[in-house]
């Protein structure tokens, strides 16, 4: 049953020879005379005034927080979308019960202002 | 299911699930361990699927879709819990948070 | 439509914790300086809680396809985990105003973990019990966090967080193993068809990695190494909320999976049981004396208690969980005080927590030394407080097991926490010292002190009250 893996085997091995090849061509055979303005981060853009290992600020973590949550909350509306026909009415119910509970959470954060940018 | 076996899926599981907790016991970077904890949870939902697939019936799945939820609901608390921990402590390094010791 | 109403009403304790949940964040979410309200919405709501529980306890069978027990086991835990939530929510109202962290959602986590426990002790199905389980650690990790300007809080959080979700993967593998074995996660099919599937090594991994994961969660050596340090970080009412209702609820889905008829035939999983058992009992009490720090002795006494109940449940007979059962009631009640004391001595910057602390406390504060020494004689297992007989039935039911060592092993350990126990009541009574006890306690503190503290001479006088109830679960 391995054979079944060989066209696959000799696509990556293409894949991977083709971007070898194809960067180090461009580095052995291309011209290399570097500049100072060459080898800033962006050539013909702004100049980066700070480091790029900087500390984000606490709000995108907030923010972040909140759509992992409710984000992954969909996940259950998939299975019941799927049977909704078999489910009725009763499905539906039991949807709009979730969802409302789910709203209260909204609603309590909402409150709180965790949505608040400043 | 067809062509790979049950056993396949099983090991491949076991793998990720004992690299989750090798980097659980060596890392030292608080955020590290945690993505190694999500590392075993999500070994264990390969398996889940898979099982599930094998015995032809859904409970697996739907045991993946709440711990889905739950390790998202985790993963808020923890970063909750790091940023708090950073903002007294400055660093998310698990050797250097030590105040309580036998 | 009409199954699902008789289903509901079936489920009435967890539903009427959940509606109380949501109608605290709903007035958390409303009302400005909601503090107040909550916390009167919470301990009355927790009544009737505790009421409609209580009702529930003769119903039988389960309902939701499987999925959720009715009534006896769950309603017995339901009660217990009300109780607990009431008392923590009562003595944490002070303690959470002197430590300046007062706000409301402390008691919402509090009742959505409850909520979480009630369900562990009602599944039927082992996907209910990592719901139930994940929904009270979670809750109870950002209460152990509750102090968030405390560095010391941020570590158990950050230190409880970490293991439980370490451990939380053990339990998830070991249910997808079973899962894998038996193609249903259904606890009862499981151990129906315990001869069958005893042939698999699946079934044996996964029953490990299960047992790993509430070892861990009931605090078993040697996977205890979280409990010292979050329960001496955590909030002072909280630790006692976790040594008490988290670890009875535990314990009550430990009981469910591994207490059956069907594995005493299985030595593996006692001997293994056994030997976590011992070797809590002597590590938390061995551990425990070298303690300076009255809070981190009781987290390694807390050790030792695990140690005590799972000794019954190696035994895996009927009376070995009659008398889990029995302990866990008993051990709400003592531990609960004896936290609620030292939350109330307590002083901001973890101050007034060391033994030579509590020098003097029998003259200064004659009415909690003598609470202090009820909960200290009763968790050292002396009669005729509470404490003892929840001992005595464990022993026993492992001597009828034949596991006689794990008895004497047992019996010298609480010979070893006598010491330390005492150790406190000789403190507070037989030392001298300076130290001033001016922080002022609230008439419903010490209610709730006296309520537990009469609780366990109550059930230590007249332990057939409880028994009676409990024998009747089975």
């Amino acid at each position: 049953m391995l054979e079944t893996y060989i066209p696959i085997g000799i696509m990556i091995f293409f894949g991977v020879t083709f971007g070898v090849v194809m960067s180090k061509a461009s580095e052995w055979f291309g011209p290399k005379n570097p500049t100072e303005t060459k080898l800033s981060t962006y050539e013909s853009g702004m100049e980066p005034v700070r480091s790029a290992h900087e500390r984000v600020s606490v709000k995108y973590y907030m923010v972040a927080m909140l759509f992992i949550i409710f984000d992954i909350e969909v996940v259950f509306l998939y299975p019941w979308a799927v049977n909704f026909r078999q489910l009725g009415t009763f499905g539906l119910v039991e949807m709009v019960i979730f969802i409302a509970i789910l709203m209260l959470g909204y609603l309590y954060l909402w409150k709180k202002g965790a949505l608040r940018w400043d | 299911m067809s062509g790979i076996p049950l056993n396949y899926f099983v090991f491949l599981s076991a793998i990720l699930f004992t690299i989750g907790v090798v980097g659980v016991l060596t890392r030292r970077n608080a955020i590290i361990v945690f993505m190694c904890i999500e590392l075993m949870l999500n070994s264990v939902n390969l398996s889940l699927v898979a099982f599930s697939a094998f015995h032809g019936n859904t409970r697996g799945q739907i045991l993946v879709f709440f711990v889905m939820a739950v390790a998202a609901a985790e993963a808020a608390v923890g970063l909750a819990i790091i940023i708090a921990l950073f903002r007294n402590k400055q660093t998310v390094n698990i050797d250097e948070i030590n105040i309580m010791k036998w | 439509m009409d199954f699902l109403g008789s289903e509901l009403l079936a489920i009435a304790p967890v539903l009427s914790v959940t509606i109380l949940s949501l109608l605290v964040l709903v007035v958390e979410s409303l009302v400005t300086d909601s503090e107040k309200i909550s916390y009167w919405v919470s301990v009355f709501g927790l009544l009737i809680c505790g009421a409609i529980s209580i009702s529930t306890l003769d119903l039988t069978g389960n309902v939701f396809n499987h999925m959720v027990n009715v009534g006896g086991y769950g309603s017995l835990f339901a009660t217990l985990f009300t109780t607990a939530a009431l008392l923590t929510v009562v003595l944490s109202r002070d303690y959470l105003r002197k430590e300046h962290v007062s706000f409301g959602e402390f008691y919402l986590l509090i009742l959505f973990s409850t909520v979480g426990m009630m369900l562990m002790a009602a599944a039927a199905d082992l996907i209910i019990i990592f719901l139930g389980l994940e929904l009270m650690s979670i809750c109870l990790y950002v209460l152990a966090g509750f102090m968030r300007k405390r560095s010391i809080s941020n570590e158990a959080a950050l230190k409880y967080f970490l293991l439980g979700a370490f451990a939380t993967g053990f339990l998830l593998f070991g249910i997808a193993l079973l899962y894998g074995a038996a193609g249903t996660t259904n606890i009862s099919y499981i151990v129906e068809n315990y001869g069958k599937l005893a042939a698999s090594p699946l079934f044996w991994v996964g029953l490990g990695l299960l047992m790993v994961g509430f070892a861990f969660k009931v605090g078993g050596v040697p996977f205890h190494m979280w409990i010292p340090d979050v329960y001496q970080g955590s909030p002072t009412t909280v630790s006692g909320f976790m040594a008490t209702g988290a670890k009875a609820a535990a314990f009550s889905a430990f009981i469910l999976v591994f207490a059956h008829q069907e594995f005493e035939s299985g030595e593996k999983v006692h001997t293994a049981l056994a030997f976590i058992a011992a070797a809590s009992m002597i590590v938390g009490n061995i551990v425990a004396i070298s303690q300076s720090n009255v809070k981190r002795m009781l987290a390694y006494s807390s050790i030792a208690h695990a140690g005590y109940m799972l000794a019954g449940l190696a035994a895996g007979n009927q009376l070995g969980r009659t008398g889990i059962l029995f302990y866990l009631v008993t051990y709400t009640f003592m531990n609960i005080g004896a936290f609620g004391v030292l939350s109330v001595l307590e002083r901001e910057e973890e101050k007034n927590l060391t033994f030579d602390d509590y020098a003097g406390l029998g003259t200064k504060r004659p009415f909690l030394a003598a609470l202090m020494s009820i909960f200290m004689l009763s968790l050292a297992g002396i009669p005729p407080f509470a404490g003892f007989f929840g001992k005595y039935y464990v022993f026993v039911a492992a001597i009828n097991a034949h596991l006689t060592w794990l008895v004497i092993v047992g019996v010298l350990t609480s010979v070893i926490s006598v010491y330390y126990y005492l150790r406190l009541v000789m403190m507070m009574y037989f030392q001298e010292s300076e130290l001033q006890f001016t922080q002022p306690s609230s008439v419903s503190s010490l209610a709730v002190l006296t309520i537990a503290a009469l609780a366990v001479v109550e059930i230590g006088v007249f332990p057939s009250s409880i028994l009676s109830l409990i024998n009747n679960l089975y």
